[in-house]
């Protein structure tokens, strides 16, 4: 069975980028726009990764991180923050609140397929 | 992906407007750090997103103008004009980027470089150690591993780490799984791992979300200590982890480190515990154990670092090719026989010394115990030889046999340097002749047969060799058509094998290709079908006591199998008593011992199976099998054995234990005895018959399947 990926990010074109990007490697692919949607998206559906970018309306990814590290269906979900090189206090301040792993932006589409493939095995 | 471009165009256009409106206002305001952010940001994802849809041209330019307002940001700088000029050009100058690619008109690339240049001059201005250079540009549009830094293209060598992941208990909380971690280090080279178990807490105390288990890891590899780095790079604050190469390539050959060495140099136990303890007699690891300086598992995972480099020395020697001598084989020959005669004398010594009780005689009887074993091991390794001395023929046979045939047929080798011992080789080449003439005529189909299936013209047979504990594996596996069940069992039925109405499986069809006189070419061609069937290929590989095994899928090819002992003269056997007699089976085949009473052992002889905690085993009493009519002793012993990988357990007196077996074959008139593979010489003279497992197995297989 397809695993599925939800990915989380208020830029269109990047959800596109990396929900096509990924549903050409056999991912199943869930989008939401911001934190607050996703977690709202989540209720109730597997997931076996979340791709988040940090900046974004309403609830940032730091704060999605966080929520779903306390919910008890997800808290041990890997979780992939999309970051920039010159965020580094902020790669920081989502790996203590529970982020797996981090892609660096800008990333190519092979990249970001060598991200999923190290968390998800 | 156009239409992601077009995605990217559109957000691409409104950032510029932004990005425009957010200029101008700051024109005004320069002090405002509220529009110098809104700036930088939308530069930032101008930038990011460009490099991901290819667009690296925008990337590259945009970078510069990012960079500068960082610098502005972090106060660096200060809101000038000019800056604010410069600033809006850059903008311009992304926009005609933009509509270049969209229509195809030509970019002044002149005046990109001058504003890159002017954006430049400006950040030097500022502050220069914070600026990226251009290398880290470059490095970002060639798109290292995201997150992760390239290692600098190194020579590569390679090296033994030692690695300890010692991950904190809460590691799985954030999501990351060790195990993952393991597979993907097990992908850069030959690793071993040893899971630690001594932090996990008594049940009660056991938190079932935290991570107790942490791993010792001997990695032989030459991707550098930076990729393994990276592997970690996501836990890298959440775990202990330390890398240390053990033993690199081309370092001085100093001695192997001793146990005791590498647990001090990993700081398990102090050198002054080691010393105290190293006046005893015992074995080091078994010392400290005792002394609960370390645990078990400690000393294993040293050992196992120990042989790692052992065995990664000795290969490095061997491919040194160093200076060697011709000598004839009968003189190897010679050599080995009194090898088996001293190791015969050997046992009797042994078995004198312990009966005597002289402490004297034990130690020196001992002491030529270990001689005679590395002496054996010595001297079949002298016999050894790399098996690509065979495969190279086959080259030459392949290419002769599909011109004749009219086929297209690569060869492709592997595990060329595999060795085996010098006679097993001689006596494998006709068998896998035959196998390879086989595969390229019935396997491989003609080049118009196999374009209409869809396959490439030129078939392929894959011949590779590869070590499988104490076996050598050769797999001779080609891409033609597979073995056709329907085929064979109209053969078999018409050759009068089997019944009309017999009841077999796929496997036990293709097994069937095995029996004597058995050939399914409809037309007897010059290359196979002339008499000499698989069967012959089976008995040859059975004399070298190994095995054959067939695997086919249609349409996609058939695999053979031939699993051969590395060594026919010597081997580790385990000796077991039933009756009067004594019995060696190969200590390889053996998995475990386990002991039933006499009611127990009288219902699995009844079921023919036992129950090994919890899983179905076939049970074979060799009491019965051998017709023994001595009493039974009250507790049964049984030996559980691996072929095939199946189980079973075999109903033995007594266990006697490990023995050191010269093989003796039993000559011409027991030849038809296919139970018993050979003899062996025991101490007190007596002669002791080698079971040949895998041939009980069968014989049972047969009486169950003849009495069903």
């Amino acid at each position: 069975m397809a695993k599925t990926i939800m990915t989380v990010d208020d830029s269109n074109s990047v959800r596109q980028m990396v929900g096509f990007t990924l549903k050409g490697a056999g991912y199943d692919v869930l989008e939401a726009c911001d934190g607050q949607d996703a977690l709202s998206k989540l209720n109730g559906s597997k997931v076996h990764l979340i791709i988040t970018d940090l900046n974004m309306p309403n609830l940032d990814g730091i704060g999605l991180i966080r929520s779903v590290r306390g919910l008890a269906a997800h808290k041990f979900v890997p979780i992939v923050m999309l970051t920039t090189e010159s965020q580094a206090s902020k790669k920081q301040e989502g790996k203590s609140a529970g982020a797996t792993g981090w892609i660096v932006k800008p990333f190519k589409p092979d990249q970001l397929l060598a991200v999923v493939k190290k968390i998800l095995g | 992906m156009d239409n992601q471009k077009a995605i990217f165009k559109e957000e691409a256009y409104e950032l510029l407007a932004e990005l425009e409106e957010a200029m101008l206002e700051l024109e005004e305001k320069p002090e405002d750090m509220e529009l110098v952010g809104r700036v930088f940001r939308a530069m930032h994802t101008i930038k990011g997103s460009g490099a991901m849809f290819g667009f690296d041209d925008i990337a590259e330019f945009t970078h510069e103008v990012e960079t500068t307002f960082d610098l502005v940001r972090e106060g660096k700088l200060t809101v000038t004009p000019q800056l604010m000029s410069l600033g809006l050009a850059a903008r311009d100058h992304i926009k005609l980027l933009l509509e270049a690619d969209e229509d195809g008109s030509a970019v002044d690339t002149v005046r990109g470089r001058e504003i890159i240049d002017a954006f430049k001059a400006l950040q030097d201005g500022g502050d220069n150690d914070s600026a990226p250079d251009a290398d880290a540009m470059a490095a970002t549009g060639a798109g290292a591993l995201a997150g992760i830094d390239n290692a600098p293209e190194e020579e590569r060598v390679e090296t033994i780490y030692r690695i300890r992941f010692r991950p904190h208990p809460e590691l799985l909380a954030n999501g990351s799984n060790p195990i993952l971690l393991l597979k993907e280090l097990a992908d850069l080279g030959q690793c071993s791992y040893l899971a630690q178990t001594d932090n996990i807490p008594e049940l009660d105390a056991l938190e079932p979300e935290a991570c107790y288990t942490f791993w010792d890891i001997v990695l032989v590899t030459d991707q550098g200590v930076n990729a393994i780095r990276d592997v970690f790079i996501f836990v890298e604050d959440d775990c202990d982890l330390t890398i240390e190469p053990v033993d690199e390539e081309g370092l001085g050959e100093e001695n192997y480190k001793r146990l005791g060495e590498i647990l001090v140099e990993r700081g398990d136990v102090s050198s002054e515990d080691l010393t105290g303890l190293l006046n005893g007699q015992k074995r080091i690891g078994q010392m400290l154990v005792e002394s609960d300086l370390v645990d078990p598992g400690k000393i294993e995972s040293a050992l196992l670092e120990q042989d790692m480099v052992k065995t990664k020395r000795q290969e490095r020697r061997a491919a040194k090719t160093a200076s060697s001598i011709r000598v004839a084989a009968d003189k190897l020959d010679t050599l080995v026989d009194l090898v088996g005669e001293l190791v015969t004398v050997q046992a009797r010594l042994s078995q004198k010394a312990s009966q005597n009780m002289d402490a004297e005689l034990l130690t020196i009887s001992e002491e030529v115990e270990r001689l005679t074993a590395e002496l054996r091991d010595n001297t079949m390794s002298i016999r050894m030889l790399p098996i690509s001395t065979t495969f190279a023929k086959f080259k030459r046979l392949v290419r002769d046999l599909s011109k004749e045939l009219g086929k297209q047929v690569e060869l492709n080798t592997s595990g060329g340097e595999t060795e085996l011992d010098k006679t097993v080789i001689e006596q494998l080449s006709d068998p896998l002749v035959h196998i390879i003439r086989n595969s390229i005529d019935h396997g491989i189909e003609a080049p118009d047969v196999r374009q209409a299936d869809g396959k490439p013209p030129h078939g392929t047979v894959n011949l590779s060799a590869s070590h499988a504990g104490a076996n050598v594996l050769i797999r001779i596996a080609d891409d033609g058509a597979g073995l056709s069940v329907d085929k064979i069992r109209a053969k078999a039925l018409e050759k009068g094998l089997i019944t009309a109405d017999a009841d077999l499986s796929d496997k036990e069809i293709y097994n069937l290709i095995f029996a004597p006189g058995f050939s399914t070419a409809g037309e007897i061609s010059g290359v196979s079908g002339r008499g000499v069937g698989m069967d012959v290929v089976k008995q040859s590989i059975e004399a070298l006591r190994g095995q054959v095994d067939v695997e086919s899928t249609p349409g996609q090819g058939t695999v053979m199998t031939l699993k051969l002992p590395l060594t026919l003269a010597i081997i580790d056997g385990f000796l077991v008593k039933i009756g009067d007699g004594m019995y060696v089976m190969p200590l390889a085949s053996v998995e475990e011992c386990l002991e039933l009473t006499r009611a127990q052992a009288d219902q699995a002889q009844d079921r023919t199976m036992i129950n090994l905690r919890g899983d179905v085993v076939s049970y074979m009493s060799l009491r019965r099998m051998f017709a023994v009519e001595e009493a039974a002793p009250e507790f049964e012993q049984v030996v559980v054995a691996e072929s095939n990988g199946m189980r079973i357990g075999f109903g033995v007196d007594r266990f006697i234990g490990q023995h050191q077996t010269v093989i003796k074959s039993l000559g011409r008139t027991y030849q038809d005895i296919r139970e018993i593979s050979g003899a062996t010489i025991l101490g007190d003279g007596t002669v002791a018959l080698i079971l040949d497992v895998q041939q009980l197995v069968e014989t049972m297989q047969q009486t169950l399947s003849q009495a069903a």
